[in-house]
C-alpha cells in the first residue's frame, strides 16, 4: 500500500471531483458542502501521511502501469515535491473551509473544480516528465478557468478572459519549447534529458538555448515575472475571495517549474549552459518587488493590496532562485510555504472586511464602523505582523533566513536593500489601510452582514499554521536544507 | 519535404501570431487555432520526417518514432477543449461586456450604443 502513496494525491482528488459531480438526488447545497470537506480532509490525510513517509528519505520514483523507466509515467517523490504537495493541500482544506461561508453557492459546481485544481497542482509537483508537467499544467489551468469566472460579473468575466487568452498562448509555447526539446534530446523524461544535456553537440546548443528561452517564457508568465505579470492584478483582485486564496498558491508553481526544470537541466556541471536563465530571473524578479512595492503602496482597495503582496512575494522568491545558491535557495523554499498561506489569508481577510462596510466595501476610505470590529481588527493586526516579518512570525523567520543567506554573498547587496524596503514600505502601507479601516470609521456598525463564523475560522487557521512553521522552525528549516540538497543530487543523473 | 513542412508551419505561426494581435475575440481565437496548428505540426515532425515508415513495431522494415504521435495526440485534445472553452467565454463576454473586444473598451467610444 505504501508504495502507491505517491500516486494518491492524485487520484484521489479526481475521484473525489467526479463524486461531487455526481447528481446526488435532491439533497441540498448546505449539505453537500460539508462532503466535499470530508472528502477534502482524506486529501489533506493522505498528503500529510506522503510528508511523513518522506522526510529524511531518498527521491523515490513509482512508475504508472510498471513501464520501464524512460518509456512509461513516472512520478517522483522527493522532499521538495512532497512539500509542494502538503502546502497546496493544507491550503485547498482551508479554502475548502472558507467557501461553506457563501462562496461556494453563487455559482455552480465550486467544488468539483476545487478538487480538480488540486489534482492538477500535486500533478504538476509530482511528475517527472516534461511532458506530464504539460499536461498537469492544463489540468490546473482548466479549472483555474472555471474557478476564475465563478459567481460572473462584468469585470470578472474580463480579467478572465485576459486571463485565459494568456495562458493558452503559454501552452503553445510550451509545447513549442517540449517539441523542441524532444527533437533534440530524444525523451522528455527530466532526470535522462538533464543527462543528455551534458551530451549535446556543441553545434546544437543554440536550439537548446531557444527551447529554454522559451520554457523561462512559460514559466515566468505562470510566476508572474516582470513584464509577464499583467494579468495578475486584475485577475486575483477581481476573483471571489476563496478562488483568489487558492490561486495565492499559482504562482509558486511557476517558481516550484522553474527550481525543478532549470536546476536539472541546467545545473552548475551542465557545460556550455550551465545556470541559463539565472541572471534573467535576478533582475526581473528584482524588478518585480520594486514594481509590487509600488503597487503595495498605490493600492486602491485591500483586494489590490493583497495581490500586490502575492506578486511581491513572486518576486523575492525568483529573485532568491536566480542566485543559483543552495542555501539561499532552501531559505526561499520556507519562504513559498509561509508567502502562499499568508497570501490567502489576506484575501480571505480583505473579503470579511468588505462585507461589513456596505457600500463602501473593501476600498481604502473611511466607512461604517465594523460589526466584528474587534475579531477583524486583531486578525489583521496579527496577518500584518506576519506579513511584514514581525517577530515572532513566520514572516519574520523566512525573511531573516533569506538575508542570512544572502548576506555572505557579494553580489547580493542589493537584494537585501529590496527585501528590507520592500518590507518597510508594506509597514506602511498596511498601517495606513488599518488605520483608515479601523480607526477613522464612522456611523454605526451596518447589523444585516453576512454571517461568516467558517471564513473567520479559516483566516485563523492558516495563521496557526504558519504559526507552527516557527514553532517547529529548526524541523522545516532542515527539511528545507535536506530538500534543497536532494535536488542537487538527484539533478546529477540517476 | 522537411522545406516544404518548415514553410507550412512558419506561414501558419505568422498568421496565427498575426491574428493573435487584433482587437477582437473572433479574430484572436482564430489566431490561437492557427497557433495550436502549427504547434501541433511541429511536435509531429519533431521525431524526424520519414516515409513509408509504419508506426507499428514488426509491421514493417522501418518504424517511425511513435512517441511524438502520441504526445501530438495528447495536444490535440487538449488544444480542442481550451478552444472550446475560449469560444464560450468569448460569447459570455460579448454579452457581458456588450462588445466582442479583448479589452472589452471599445475603440475610444465608438463601438459603444
Amino acid at each position: 500500500m505504501t508504495e502507491h502513496l505517491v500516486v494518491l494525491p492524485i487520484v484521489l482528488p479526481a475521484l473525489f471531483a467526479a463524486i461531487l459531480l455526481l447528481p446526488m438526488g435532491g439533497i441540498r447545497v448546505s449539505r453537500r458542502r460539508w462532503y466535499s470537506l470530508a472528502l477534502m480532509t482524506l486529501s489533506l490525510l493522505v498528503a500529510s501521511w506522503l510528508l511523513w513517509q518522506h522526510t529524511n528519505t531518498p527521491a523515490k520514483n513509482y512508475l504508472l502501469g510498471n513501464w520501464p523507466e524512460p518509456f512509461g509515467i513516472l512520478l517522483v517523490a522527493d522532499q521538495l515535491s512532497v512539500l509542494m504537495v502538503w502546502l497546496t493541500t493544507v491550503l485547498a482544506w482551508c479554502v475548502c473551509l472558507h467557501s461553506t461561508a457563501g462562496d461556494d453557492v453563487k455559482g455552480a459546481y465550486f467544488h468539483p473544480l476545487l478538487h480538480f485544481l488540486l489534482m492538477g497542482l500535486n500533478g504538476a509537483f509530482l511528475t517527472g516528465d516534461l511532458f506530464n508537467l504539460f499536461v498537469f499544467f492544463e489540468v490546473l489551468l482548466i479549472s483555474s478557468y472555471g474557478l476564475l469566472i465563478h459567481g460572473g460579473g462584468k469585470k470578472r468575466v474580463q480579467s478572465a478572459l485576459h486571463y485565459v487568452l494568456l495562458n493558452l498562448v503559454g501552452s503553445a509555447l510550451f509545447l513549442l519549447a517540449l517539441a523542441l526539446l524532444y527533437s533534440l534530446l530524444g525523451t522528455l523524461h527530466l532526470a535522462e534529458m538533464a543527462a543528455r544535456v551534458r551530451l549535446l553537440d556543441p553545434q546544437q546548443q543554440w536550439l537548446l538555448q531557444s527551447a529554454a528561452a522559451l520554457l523561462l517564457l512559460v514559466f515566468g508568465l505562470k510566476a508572474a515575472l516582470l513584464p509577464l505579470h499583467f494579468w495578475l492584478p486584475a485577475a486575483y483582485s477581481q476573483a471571489s475571495a476563496s478562488v483568489a486564496a487558492m490561486f495565492a498558491v499559482m504562482t509558486k508553481v511557476g517558481v516550484y517549474s522553474l527550481i525543478r526544470v532549470f536546476g536539472a537541466l541546467f545545473a552548475a556541471d551542465a557545460g556550455a549552459l550551465a545556470g541559463y536563465g539565472q541572471t534573467l530571473l535576478l533582475w526581473g524578479g528584482g524588478l518585480t518587488m520594486v514594481l509590487a512595492t509600488v503597487l503595495l503602496v498605490a493600492a486602491a482597495d485591500l483586494k489590490k493590496l493583497s495581490a500586490a503582496m502575492v506578486l511581491l512575494s513572486a518576486g523575492i522568491l525568483l529573485s532568491a532562485v536566480g542566485f543559483g545558491d543552495s542555501a539561499l535557495t532552501a531559505a526561499a523554499l520556507l519562504y513559498l510555504v509561509h508567502s502562499s498561506w499568508i497570501g490567502a489569508v489576506w484575501f480571505m481577510l480583505a473579503e470579511r472586511i468588505g462585507q461589513q462596510r456596505g457600500t463602501v466595501g473593501d476600498r481604502l476610505v473611511p466607512g461604517a464602523a465594523l460589526k466584528q470590529a474587534l475579531l477583524l481588527g486583531w486578525l489583521f493586526a496579527l496577518s500584518a505582523l506576519v506579513v511584514i516579518g514581525m517577530p515572532p512570525f513566520s514572516g519574520f523567520v523566512s525573511k531573516i533566513w533569506l538575508l542570512q543567506a544572502s548576506l555572505p554573498r557579494s553580489d547580493a547587496g542589493w537584494y537585501v536593500l529590496l527585501l528590507l524596503l520592500s518590507s518597510l514600505l508594506a509597514l506602511v502601507a498596511l498601517s495606513r489601510a488599518g488605520s483608515t479601516i479601523f480607526w477613522r470609521s464612522r456611523g454605526k456598525p451596518i447589523d444585516a452582514v453576512q454571517s461568516g463564523k467558517t471564513a473567520d475560522a479559516a483566516i485563523m487557521l492558516l495563521l496557526v499554521m504558519g504559526f507552527l512553521l516557527v514553532v517547529a522552525g529548526q524541523w522545516w528549516m532542515q527539511y528545507c536544507i535536506d530538500a534543497v540538497a536532494q535536488l542537487t543530487v538527484g539533478g546529477r543523473g540517476r | 519535404m522537411e522545406l516544404f513542412v518548415a514553410i507550412a508551419i512558419g506561414a501558419l505561426t505568422g498568421c496565427g501570431c498575426f491574428l493573435l494581435l487584433r482587437g477582437r475575440t473572433f479574430a484572436v481565437m482564430l489566431g490561437l487555432t492557427m497557433l495550436s496548428y502549427a504547434v501541433n505540426l511541429f511536435i509531429f515532425v519533431s521525431g524526424g520526417l520519414t516515409t513509408g515508415a509504419g508506426a507499428v513495431l514488426g509491421a514493417s522494415e522501418v518504424y517511425a518514432d511513435p512517441l511524438p504521435q502520441a504526445l501530438v495526440l495528447t495536444a490535440i485534445v487538449i488544444g480542442f477543449a481550451m478552444t472550446a472553452f475560449l469560444v464560450v467565454l468569448a460569447i459570455r463576454a460579448r454579452a457581458e461586456l456588450g462588445n466582442d473586444l479583448v479589452d472589452g473598451q471599445g475603440l475610444a467610444g465608438k463601438e459603444r450604443k
